[in-house]
């Protein structure tokens, strides 16, 4: 097997691409990511690893816009992800310049994913080590949509879906417990199924929020803890539900 | 034929421009917007050959709005003031565009401004100009009754007296005109001078056949 996985471009006798199978492993290691849809409102949620003392949180953006209705955010090589970043925002404003509409969300993942297949079958390139997920809105339909995308350049719609750490486990959650919401449920579904694996607080994840009028909105801190209390208050009031043996029987 | 002329008031800027869209005798249309908002505190008041007027503002306008992505910050006006001229700089010695620019902008820390940009690429920052033939009557006007910090009722006052003295002078005056204002709260529409309306109403039904 060794032999079969030095160059992108050579698959092995048994059907595999190898290099492309290693960028997977590397979003695996990356920062878990969750994405859900709602019937009027698309949420992002990213988990923030613990920032150096130093350093200043307002220079990492994990969830970044792509255009005034688009936005993106990802898990695994973050400098690959700034170089996709950069493409897809030139290519949204090239499309509006040369179709005279906003691009939609399907048109712009099928770009990036494009982008992502393109340097796995080319020489002297190795593939992207990101996975990504993005949201937006469709420009006259106003239709919510959420999108995956890999680095072997596949791509699909999906109601929620998670990448990065842990991603089984929050998808698992999320198909235990995804049900059409609208508002502010969406966000909490969200940052419920991201505080399975991340440690509660409004420090360790970043959350926003997408909605026709308004755009994104980053989520203050302040909020987020917020939204935390109340599902840990939620979550505490089920265990008290459950352990209290029915006193009205 | 074009006319665009503009000037800084007290914390705002207002461009005005012709609105006939002319193709040799014939006038295709009379409410032809010629002054793209660039941005949310940006005016770009065009005149020139009409393909080049619209692929440039529109190449220009993306640019900025890339930019304010990329940078999560908009361009001041001077920035894109200086963008803008580059790229016809850069286009000038291979296929220049004929497009004159007055570019407005309003900024939180330095407030309103005005940019005269020709085409072939002088840039220079002005309290009032003006382009085309009509240049030669509201210039002399605003050389008149012009002075910094003019509030917008005297400002829309001048300008009303530019449009007055273009529209008795020149000899093929464009009939109508456009004003748009960008002040602290953004770029807008503020009104149309229109002396010749598009019709659009039915026809009246011919007179019944006498009997």
């Amino acid at each position: 097997m060794a032999r079969y996985d030095r160059a992108i471009t050579v698959f092995s006798p048994d059907g595999h691409l190898f290099q492309v199978e290693y960028a997977l492993e590397a979003v695996r290691k990356g920062n878990a990511a969750v994405g859900v849809r709602g019937t009027d409102i698309v949420v992002l949620g990213v988990e923030k690893k613990s920032a150096a003392k130093l350093q200043d949180t307002r220079s990492v953006r994990k969830i970044v816009s792509l255009d005034d209705h688009i936005a993106l955010a990802c898990a695994g090589l973050k400098a690959d992800a700034r170089v996709l970043v950069n493409r897809a925002r030139v290519e949204c404003q090239s499309h509006r310049l040369t179709i005279e509409d906003p691009v939609t969300v399907e048109y712009i993942t099928r770009f990036i994913a494009g982008l992502q297949q393109k340097y796995t079958q080319s020489g002297g390139v190795r593939p992207f080590g990101l996975s990504t997920l993005i949201v937006g809105f469709d420009p006259y339909s106003g239709t919510p949509s959420l999108y995956q995308t890999d680095p072997s350049g596949t791509f699909s719609a999906w109601k929620a879906n998670a990448t990065g750490r842990n991603s089984n486990s929050i998808r698992e959650f999320l198909e235990k417990n995804y049900k059409e919401t609208s508002g502010q449920e969406t966000v909490k579904l969200a940052i419920r199924a991201l505080l399975e694996v991340v440690e509660s607080g409004g420090k360790n994840i970043e959350v926003a929020v997408m909605t026709k009028e308004r755009g994104l909105r980053q989520l203050e801190e302040a909020e987020i803890d917020a939204i935390v209390a109340e599902i840990e208050a939620e979550k505490a009031a089920a265990e008290a539900a459950k352990k209290a043996p029915p006193k009205e029987t | 034929m074009e006319c665009v002329f503009g000037l800084v008031g007290n914390g705002f800027a207002v461009v005005v421009a012709d609105t006939s869209a002319v193709h040799s005798i014939l006038v295709h249309k009379s409410n032809e917007d010629k002054i793209m908002v660039l941005d949310s505190h940006k005016l770009i008041a065009a005149s020139g050959e009409a393909g080049d007027r619209v692929q440039f503002t529109e190449y220009i306008q993306k640019n900025v709005a890339l930019y304010q992505f990329r940078n999560g910050i908009p361009l001041t006006t001077a920035a894109a003031a200086n963008f803008t001229r580059g790229e016809l700089a850069t286009a000038l010695r291979k296929s220049p565009y004929f497009v004159n620019i007055l570019l407005a902008g309003y900024d939180k820390e330095t407030g309103p401004s005005l940019y005269y940009i020709d085409y072939i690429a002088s840039l220079h920052k002005v309290e009032k100009g003006a382009f085309g033939y009509g240049s030669y009557f509201s210039l002399s006007m605003m050389d008149r009754y012009f002075h910094s910090g003019m509030s917008v009722e005297e400002a829309i006052d001048l300008v009303d007296k530019c449009i007055l003295e273009i529209r008795s002078r020149l000899v093929v005056a464009p009939p109508n005109f456009v004003i748009k204002i960008v002040d602290k709260d953004g770029a807008r529409e503020y009104a149309w001078r229109e002396s010749v309306k598009d019709t659009t109403d039915a026809p009246a039904p011919a007179p019944a056949p006498p009997a």
